[in-house]
């Protein structure tokens, strides 16, 4: 089947089995590594990417249900050499050890941020419920998160400051 | 070579020299960033299944439904008729190569495809090689093979009863279970001090059962590898997640028999191990059959259930403890014995003279009299085991052992714990000291670091607050109960001395080499391996304070057995205490070098210099002083050095460690459970480490938060069940639960820091002390909470239907599965 999905901005269009999973057409067919898998069973959320804007477990969408939708991964959040806020946050409060969970975890806190730019870690534990990472145990996740909506703010009032 | 006597460096010599002069001036140390985070946080790292070689095909593995059955026949003519297959692997092809069975690392053998019976359910059967993964699973479905099912071996402690099937009738004389018996101790002493304990009229001794159920390390990327032979120069490079690249490289070598000049296996990015990551598995082995014998590159990756439900586990240890104790609370000693849950394969991952690891620790943190422990370990048909779960190796059981009994004690003195466990601790006068099983901890000041914890915890104040909830709970209110437990841990890590510790021959030392190039910017290369620990940053930063340059300016290289010094790799917590080390010496002997260079420079003997604030200095004369640049350039250039000294500033060295070192470490965890439904909720938890010099305060606290998520797991949500056939009751993420954000609280850590006394820089190694310390303390806070129903002991994990069980005094059901 013929499919055509807007990736990280791009239209791209490829021939594929109606079976392949989304994860499997962005890392396999389109060479965009940084979403990762991890389990069978849609608990881990390695594969985490915004589907519409709106965070999906991309090993539970096949490939061909995104034909026309845009899909954002982990790949598109820099602009440039300028990281996004959450993935500054991420470095900076030590968000992340062996990195297989983080581009999903960035995939769902940027979506959070876009919808609720000043969380509270109790509302940040809740949005990355979903997904696993073995290595943190969460809490600089969520003081990343933390750090990068008070950045975002900070900025924003610098800005709008005489 | 070069004419620089190794003698005259320190570190070399005596490294205890250099501990406290330059941990005064930290340089290097402190929190920074990590340098391997730009490439993460923009999903531009590389693991093994983002790479993809030209012409790669893909492998699928056949597995068992079967716990134990004898197979009769394997069809895979279907299978290769598929247009997408271009090889379809037995065991029957394997036993034509000599490959069907590999040794493990505990000096048995393991199928690897089944040939006459499989032995547990998930066990490697066959092997498909396809043109895409989709392809290979279809292939998987068109092969037949006949299984006659036999009885299998599921309960460990039924394993040596007369009459149980025999698991591996593979193995010539083996005619019942048993692997192995091993024991550490004095016996005899023991058993005085407990005869005397039993008469004594004001001493008594305390028993309990205990399970450390099996559990599995669930990194979140599964296993794998690319194999890739090459037919024309005969060069196998082996892309795969390990933990240990140079000791697999050797053991292909051995095993496949390849020349061991002609084996690559590359590390890269490594998403979690957690010791699930030591061992070779089947699949590495067929995929290099299979690249073998297509002339191409193959991939295979393993899903999360064949990642459960195949790959070594860890603990499955029955214990049962006894304690020799006063009544006033003095602890004289401890007996225990373990019946050890081994699986069909003993695959056990740790040195080979210590077929329980480091059990024999279960000691703890106390002055015993007397201890003795018994191990025996056990066939049974589940998958094999033993490897490690974050656990140094063993250490998590031994110390949850004699965590839980302390609490135990405690219950039936009907003693406060921490003043019991203050009562009984090691004092700091004491160290160095030699346990009474042999162990000779190195530094540690005990009552100081519980004491940290207390008053972080708030004790005093929390113990109010419970017997307040206690009070209402009795009055009928619904309220939920409160529970404080600790855990006081000593940890052993960073194996080992060479002289008694090795894995199947191999000496548990660690190479280091460093280059220096000519404006002054170094490379490092290292045999740990990481898995998430931050080496390119924490090892940059060692060499960065023994040089006085930037750790911006030290490339640190792993995870290329081609590039890389040899070494035994990253578990048991031994990056630090051993490659950690031998970083340290090597960056010290390039200063050496470097000190000769400044002298010539200067125009001075080597004598006068001193190196002050990362620079060799004429003694006395600020003004005269060279950087690391500046002497790299000068050693790279036409300047003249004396007779015998050959210019540059590189150097190797492999480090030796002198003794293990023992991080310590206490815990107060604070629970409140629900008696209606048995639900525990980790309310607050606090973690005192002491963990010697900490390079990178910043990584060594993320290490923390990582164990303590994991025993949170371990005492509340994992554990892989069976039901009596043998069906593995945990085999997705689905059953075997995983803790996420919501099950863990917002951590609060304190530190103390004794420096290791015989480490280069003082560092004790961080990585799995949380694992080993936090499942006794949660526990021991849930048990705490249902003190009102009388509990003194319940298993973990501990789910809300465990809880509610113990709470009504009912046994959780183990007649349909065993855990
Ligand atoms: S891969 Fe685990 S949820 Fe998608
Ligand atoms: S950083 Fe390793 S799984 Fe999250």
């Amino acid at each position: 089947m013929e499919i055509t999905v807007r990736v990280n901005g791009v239209p791209q269009t490829r021939d594929v089995e109606p079976r392949l999973l989304l994860t499997h057409f962005l890392r396999d067919e389109l060479r965009l590594t940084g979403t990762h898998w991890g389990c069978d069973t849609t608990n881990c959320g390695a594969c985490v990417v915004r589907l519409d804007g709106v965070p999906v477990k991309s090993c539970t969408v096949l490939a061909v249900m995104a034909d026309g939708a845009s899909v954002d991964t982990v790949e598109g959040l820099a602009h440039g050499a300028e990281l996004d806020p959450v993935q500054e946050g991420f470095v900076t409060c030590h968000g992340l050890q062996c990195g297989f969970c983080t581009p999903g975890m960035l995939m769902t806190t940027r979506a959070l941020l876009d919808r609720d730019p000043d969380p509270s870690p109790a509302t940040i534990r809740e949005a990355i419920s979903g997904q696993i990472c073995r290595c943190t145990g969460y809490e600089n996740i969520v003081r990343s998160v933390r750090w990068a909506a008070e950045r975002t703010q900070a900025e924003q009032q610098s800005e709008v400051a005489p | 070579m070069t004419s620089i006597d190794d003698s005259r460096i320190p570190g070399v010599q005596d490294p205890a020299v250099q501990i406290h002069a330059e941990a005064e001036t930290p340089r290097g140390y402190g929190s920074m960033k990590r340098k391997e985070d730009a490439r993460f946080v923009r999903g531009r790292g590389r693991y093994v299944d983002d790479v993809v070689l030209p012409g790669m095909l893909h492998g699928a593995v056949l597995r068992s439904p079967l716990a134990h059955a004898r197979i009769t026949a394997v069809d895979t003519s279907a299978a290769e008729a598929h247009p997408k297959v271009h090889a379809v692997i037995t065991g029957e092809t394997l036993a034509g190569l000599g490959l069907a069975w590999m040794p493990t690392l505990s000096n048995d053998t393991q199928a690897v495809l089944a040939t006459d019976k499989v032995r547990f359910q998930g066990q490697e059967v066959a092997f498909v090689v396809a043109d895409d993964k989709y392809a290979a699973r279809d292939a998987l479905d068109l092969i037949d093979v006949q299984y006659e099912p036999l009885d299998p071996v599921i309960d460990a402690r039924r394993a040596l009863e007369a009459g149980t099937p025999v698991v591996r009738d593979d193995k010539d004389g083996q005619a019942d279970n048993h692997i192995f018996d091993w024991e550490s101790g004095d016996s005899a002493a023991t058993d005085r001090v407990f005869a005397e304990a039993e008469a004594a009229p004001d001493q008594r001794v305390v028993t309990a059962d205990i399970l450390y159920p099996r559990v599995h390390p669930a990194p979140l990327e599964t296993c794998g590898a690319i194999a890739d032979m090459d037919p024309v120069t005969g060069k196998l490079t082996l892309w795969t997640t390990t933990q240990a690249p140079h000791a697999h490289r050797t053991l292909y070598a051995l095993v496949a028999g390849l020349p061991e000049h002609k084996i690559r296996v590359v590390s890269p990015d490594i998403g979690g191990g957690f010791g699930n990551k030591v061992g070779i598995y089947p699949g590495y082995v067929c995929a290099i059959v299979a690249s073998i014998v297509t002339g191409k590159p193959v991939k295979w990756m393993e899903d999360r259930s064949e990642n459960l439900m195949s790959t070594s586990f860890a603990r499955d240890y029955h214990m049962r403890g006894e304690v020799a104790v006063t009544d006033e609370g003095t602890i004289r000693a401890v007996r225990v014995d373990v019946l050890a849950d081994h699986g069909a394969f003993n695959a056990t991952a740790q040195p080979t003279k210590f077929p329980a690891g480091f059990f024999g620790v279960f000691t703890g943190s106390y002055d015993l009299e007397a201890a003795h422990c018994a191990v025996t370990g056990v066939y049974t048909n589940k998958a094999s085991g033993g490897v490690a779960y974050a656990c140094s190796f063993r250490i998590t059981e031994a110390v949850y052992l004699v965590e839980r009994m302390v609490d135990v004690v405690a219950h039936d003195l009907g003693m406060d714990p921490a003043e019991l466990r203050m009562r009984n601790l090691l004092r700091p006068d004491q160290f160095p000291y030699r346990s009474a099983t042999g162990w000779e901890y190195d530094s540690g000041d005990y009552p100081h670091t519980l004491q940290v914890a207390l008053e972080k915890a708030g004790y005093e104040a929390l113990r109010a607050e419970q017997a307040d909830r206690r009070r209402r709970h009795e009055a009928g209110e619904r309220v939920r109960l409160m529970g404080i437990g600790l855990s006081f841990f000593t940890e052993a890590v960073g194996a080992g001395p060479r002289r008694s510790m090795d894995i199947l021959g191999l000496g548990m030392a660690d190479g280091a080499d460093l280059r220096v190039h000519p404006t002054g910017k170094a490379v490092l290369g290292i045999s740990a391996q990481s898995q998430g620990q931050g080496h390119e940053t924490t090892f940059a930063q060692i060499v960065a304070q023994e040089l006085g340059i930037s750790p911006d300016d030290v490339e640190v290289v792993h995870g290329d057995t081609d590039l890389t010094p040899f070494g035994l790799g990253t578990y048991g917590s031994r990056s630090t205490p051993v490659s950690g080390a031998a970083t340290a010496v090597v960056a010290r002997k390039v200063r050496e070098r470097a000190r000769i260079v400044a002298a010539t420079m200067l125009e001075v003997a080597p004598e006068d210099l001193e190196w002050h604030d990362g620079r060799w200095q004429v003694a006395g004369d600020p003004e005269a002083s060279r950087s690391m640049a500046e002497i790299a350039m000068a050693a790279h250039s036409n300047l003249e050095l004396p007779e015998g000294v050959e210019g540059h500033l590189d150097a190797t060295c492999v480090y030796n460690p002198p003794n293990l070192t023992y991080p310590c470490g206490a815990y107060v965890c604070v629970v409140d459970v629900d008696p209606g439904t048995g639900a525990v909720d980790v309310r607050r938890f606090v973690a005192v480490d002491d963990c010697g010099v900490r390079i990178n305060p910043m990584i060594v606290e993320g290490q923390i938060h990582g164990g303590l998520a994991d025993g949170v797991g371990m005492a509340l949500m994992q554990g892989i069940a069976f039901d009596l056939d043998g069906n593995c009751l945990g085999g997705s993420m689905m059953d075997y639960l995983l803790p996420t954000s919501l099950e863990c609280p917002s951590w609060e850590l304190g530190e103390t820091v004794t420096p290791s006394p015989h480490h280069p820089i003082g560092a004790k190694g961080i990585g799995e002390s949380a694992t080993v310390g936090s499942p006794p303390a949660i526990v021991n806070a849930v048990i705490d909470a249902l003190a009102p129903y009388g509990v003194r002991h319940a298993d973990m994990p501990l789910t809300p239907a465990a809880v509610w069980c113990a709470a009504q005094g009912r046994p959780l059901r183990t007649d349909l599965a065993i855990t």
